[in-house]
């Protein structure tokens, strides 16, 4: 049976064994004179129930579900006569989709070689074993909990506290789903990454200066290694997040100012949402806009004053990211200025500065640290910018200093790297995994760095 | 006194040069308004402005003859017949019937060219649906080839190349004159998927495939977000793990999405054998991704009872679980589902990780359910942007228009929520 059948299953049976807990409550409690003899009341013995018949039952669902599909694949590997098994993890691949296609009826049994055939045999015979003892299993154990619960139903158990510890358990799961992630993340990036060390050395990797992961279809052909040097990627990342940082942070900064110190009310509702539009506008219509509008806009203003701009240059993709992060930076430092005491400002306008000198003088410095933070914060998000990027800058990893060149960034190589055919084990995508794990480290630090001072800002102030 | 009246003076003599700087520094802060407010506008007429047109389709309306012997075709319910007949033929002869000069074979190639590829299709179609219509002479509306489409709508637009013939464009003239060549809503982008035609291409698909992995989205990252809020601010003890929990939820909210993409191919399309391009693998992914922002929201929704609601409750006896429940998770939920909505559109118009999980591949067909292969809108204005075939670029940016209209009602939605439901204690 499959697993989208059996799961609206578990969840029928479950509301049948509430109805059921339910009723043997009642008729528990009739003899003693009504539901005020119960420890609980009905509702809870009900959904003790329930939650005791579904809950094991899922949780075996989705492991099973989870590692169905490996198990059976490796089981079915192992039974390839000698002269079939791969040698090699493509073609691996390879003989597992032959084998599924066979399975599927997509390919005719004659045409492929006899261990082949047999070996879709036995996946198309394990798989419907799988399924049937998963059904089996998982209605069992359904049941079973259900049975537990109705026997369960007496008049001095707290089946409320059951049912409260239950949902505390749930609860406390949902909010470790956080821990799982993280986890999830790092170990997602980890393997692979150092599968790719063992294939390219790491000092390789962090200090070579030249960056094209073609690596070659045969192992004798010319060039057939491949550079995986990161420089060139990181100088252009850094090249794209400080053009988006000198256009957001002064303009970022000067409105946040405008806006808490001299805008009327009226100006600061209209203005303050629209700002936040710009944030809400999805990276990959900026990336359009970069591509197809400031990209071609630049080169035709540098062609005009006599400068060469490549139609990809770094320029229009920071410009835009830029725009991007305006809100960010404006809203942080909104947020920072205000927590500055009203005391500081009132003190020094009473002293009679002005109120551009009260911002200059006092409000910034007592606000640096968690400007600087806000700052932090915004340079991590232009790190990890995405689809810009992929769409308004190039792919030629050139190691430059000059604006209107054409850069590659971290995330572009990661998405070239990964989109389109793949094996999973050539160094190619194992370097998208590494770099992978480069950005997470990078903005980790960023973040963490950045929150700590914001954090130990605010509680000075409070 | 005099010492002092200098002092006076002094400070009034700088007073001016305090003032010109003081509106410098204000007329800074507008600048920088204006300039965040101008790129703003900028962006949003530069959109419309090269997408409007995506709205229009370019329609050729002919008198087709379906006649048996042109088509080489005598019974039109022999499905074998069907596959062998030339249905190219019927509107090259409609077309002839405005321009009879056009004889030769490269003229007739020509004037092939100026009803869409599909066109021929369109006649089979009709011939297979009933087939006693041979014979019979039908007013006939097909969608223009894309070379005249692109000639109807930006002749005078420079950043278009125009592709067709002399003759060709002599000719279209003469039909738009004539009304047979004309223009109407395109309703193709809205019932069809995907094309390498960009007169053919549709949003229908990549809106579903949106609508199935939002669903999904949805479903994990609500109430999964919702208890761990509870959690965290009821029932959470003060300890390590608490710490560590809240440590975790902060970083995630804060790293590159790029990331969770890495992870979905990785764990679920990895480690689990999902499949690639599917509405689940997608929604899993964006659910983890969005769970930061509803988690923080929600908390803040509960933070935001007052204790007395609690007190009151646990006053008459209620348990722990029974106050959050019953008393604290209702009078939150507003402020709880405006987060979530706006955590949503955050999802909605996410793109990177969806790449990463293989959701860019071509697909022509419209979703029919959590685990086919499917596209979304985001990445469908991705593909759009960087295809080379012209017509293209307007779709992307009446699919960004699309996109943006679910995006603003969305979010208004939210305002509209959080001012109807949300009570100040």
């Amino acid at each position: 049976m499959q697993t989208a059948n059996l799961l609206p299953l578990v969840l029928v049976l479950a509301v049948v064994a509430y109805g059921l807990a339910y009723m043997r409550s009642r008729a528990v409690a009739e003899p003693l004179g009504g539901i005020r003899n119960l420890k609980s009341l009905p509702f809870y013995y009900a959904a003790r129930a329930a939650l005791w018949s579904a809950i094991p039952a899922l949780i075996v669902l989705a492991l099973w579900a989870s590692f169905e599909g490996k198990v059976i694949q490796n089981v079915v590997m192992g039974s390839l006569p000698a002269d079939l098994a791969p040698q090699s993890e493509g073609q691996a691949s390879l003989t597992l989709s032959q084998i599924s296609n066979v399975a599927a009826g997509k390919l005719d049994p004659a045409l492929v070689p006899e261990g082949i055939a047999g070996a879709a045999g036995l996946l198309d015979s394990l798989r419907a074993q799988s399924s049937q003892f998963k059904a089996i299993l998982v209605l069992l154990i359904t049941v079973l909990g259900a049975a537990f619960a109705w026997t369960r139903v007496m008049p001095h158990i707290n089946a409320r506290e059951n049912v409260e510890r239950t949902l505390r358990g749930i609860f406390f799961f949902c909010a470790a789903v956080a821990i799982l992630t993280t986890i999830g993340i790092v170990f997602s990036v980890i393997f692979e990454t150092v599968r790719f060390f063992g294939k390219v050395p790491i000092s390789e990797f962090l200090f070579g200066t030249s960056w094209s992961p073609q690596t070659a279809l045969r192992a004798d052909q010319v060039g057939s290694d491949g550079a995986f040097g990161v420089i060139p990627l990181f100088t252009g990342t850094l090249m794209i997040s400080a053009i988006a940082l000198l256009v957001a942070v002064p303009i970022g900064l000067l409105s946040a100012v405008y806006l808490s110190e001299y805008a009327t009310r009226p100006v600061r509702a209209v203005v303050k949402p629209l700002l936040e539009m710009l944030a809400g506008v999805p990276t990959v219509v900026y990336g359009f806009f970069a591509a197809l509008t400031v990209a071609p806009f630049i080169r035709d203003v540098a062609e005009l004053i006599g400068l060469e701009a490549s139609s990809q240059s770094a320029l229009a993709a920071g410009l835009v990211m830029g725009i991007m992060i305006i809100p960010f930076v404006s809203s942080l430092s909104d947020d920072v200025i205000n927590a500055v005491p009203r005391a500081l400002r009132d003190g020094s306008l009473a002293l009679g500065a002005t109120q551009s000198e009260t911002m200059k003088n006092v409000i910034f410095p007592a606000a640096l640290p968690g400007i600087m933070g806000g700052i932090l914060l915004a340079a991590s998000r232009a790190i990890g910018e995405t689809m810009i990027v992929v769409m308004a800058a190039g792919l030629a990893a050139n190691l430059t200093g000059n604006p209107l060149d054409s850069v590659t960034t971290v995330t572009v190589q990661i998405v070239t790297l990964l989109t389109g055919d793949q094996e999973f084990d050539s160094a190619k995508t194992l370097a998208a995994f590494a770099l992978g794990m480069l950005l997470f480290i990078v903005t980790l630090i960023l973040n963490v760095f950045a929150l700590k001072i914001v954090r130990k800002y605010r509680e000075q102030y409070d | 006194m005099t010492d002092q009246r200098s002092q006076a003076e002094i400070v009034r003599q700088s007073l001016k040069r305090r003032y010109r700087k003081e509106r410098r520094f204000r007329f800074y802060g507008i600048a920088a308004i204006g300039v965040a407010l101008l790129s703003l506008v900028i962006l949003f007429t530069d959109i419309i402005g090269k997408g409007y047109t995506g709205f229009i389709k370019t329609t050729i309306t002919l008198d087709v003859v379906l006649d048996g012997e042109v088509m080489y075709l005598q019974d039109a319910a022999d499905p074998e017949q069907l596959d062998m007949a030339d249905f190219q033929a019927p509107i090259i002869r409609a077309l002839q019937q405005y321009f009879p000069e056009a004889q030769d074979r490269r003229d007739v190639r020509e004037l092939s060219r100026l009803a869409g590829s599909y066109a021929s299709n369109q006649v089979r179609d009709l011939l297979k649906a009933q087939p006693e219509l041979l014979g019979t002479t039908q007013t006939l509306e097909f969608l223009a080839h894309d070379s005249v489409s692109v000639y109807v709508k930006h002749a005078d637009n420079p950043s278009y190349s125009i592709r067709l013939s002399e003759q060709q464009q002599r000719w279209v003239d003469q039909l738009v004159a004539d009304g047979v060549i004309d223009t109407a809503f395109n309703d193709v982008l809205f019932s069809r998927g995907d094309s390498r035609e960009p007169s053919n291409a549709g949003i229908l698909g990549a809106i579903v495939g949106s609508l199935l992995t939002m669903v999904v989205t949805l479903v994990i990252a609500f109430p999964v977000g919702v208890a761990a809020a509870i959690y965290l601010e009821e029932f959470a003890p003060q300890n390590r793990i608490t710490d560590f929990i809240e440590v975790n939820i902060n970083n995630l909210a804060a790293v590159p999405s790029i990331i969770f993409g890495l992870l979905g191919l990785a764990v679920f399309i990895g480690l689990f054998g999902m499949p690639r391009s599917v509405p689940v693998v997608g929604g899993l992914v964006l659910a983890l991704m969005t769970l930061p922002t509803i988690i923080i929201s929600s908390r803040a929704a509960i933070k935001s009872v007052p204790p007395s609601i609690r007190e009151a409750a646990e006053g008459i006896g209620a348990s722990k679980m029974q106050v959050v429940l019953h008393h604290v998770l209702p009078l939150a939920m507003p402020g709880m589902l405006t987060g979530s909505i706006i955590g949503m559109a955050q999802a909605l118009g996410e793109t990177a990780p969806l790449l990463l999980i293989g959701m860019v591949a071509f697909i022509v067909e419209v979703p029919d359910g959590f685990f086919s292969s499917a596209t979304v809108l985001p990445v469908q204005i991705y593909l759009w942007a960087g295809s080379a075939e012209q017509g293209f670029v307007e779709l992307a940016s009446a699919g960004i228009m699309v996109l943006l209209t679910f995006l603003i009602s969305m979010n208004a939605l939210a305002i509209w929520l959080r001012k109807r439901l949300e009570r100040r204690w």
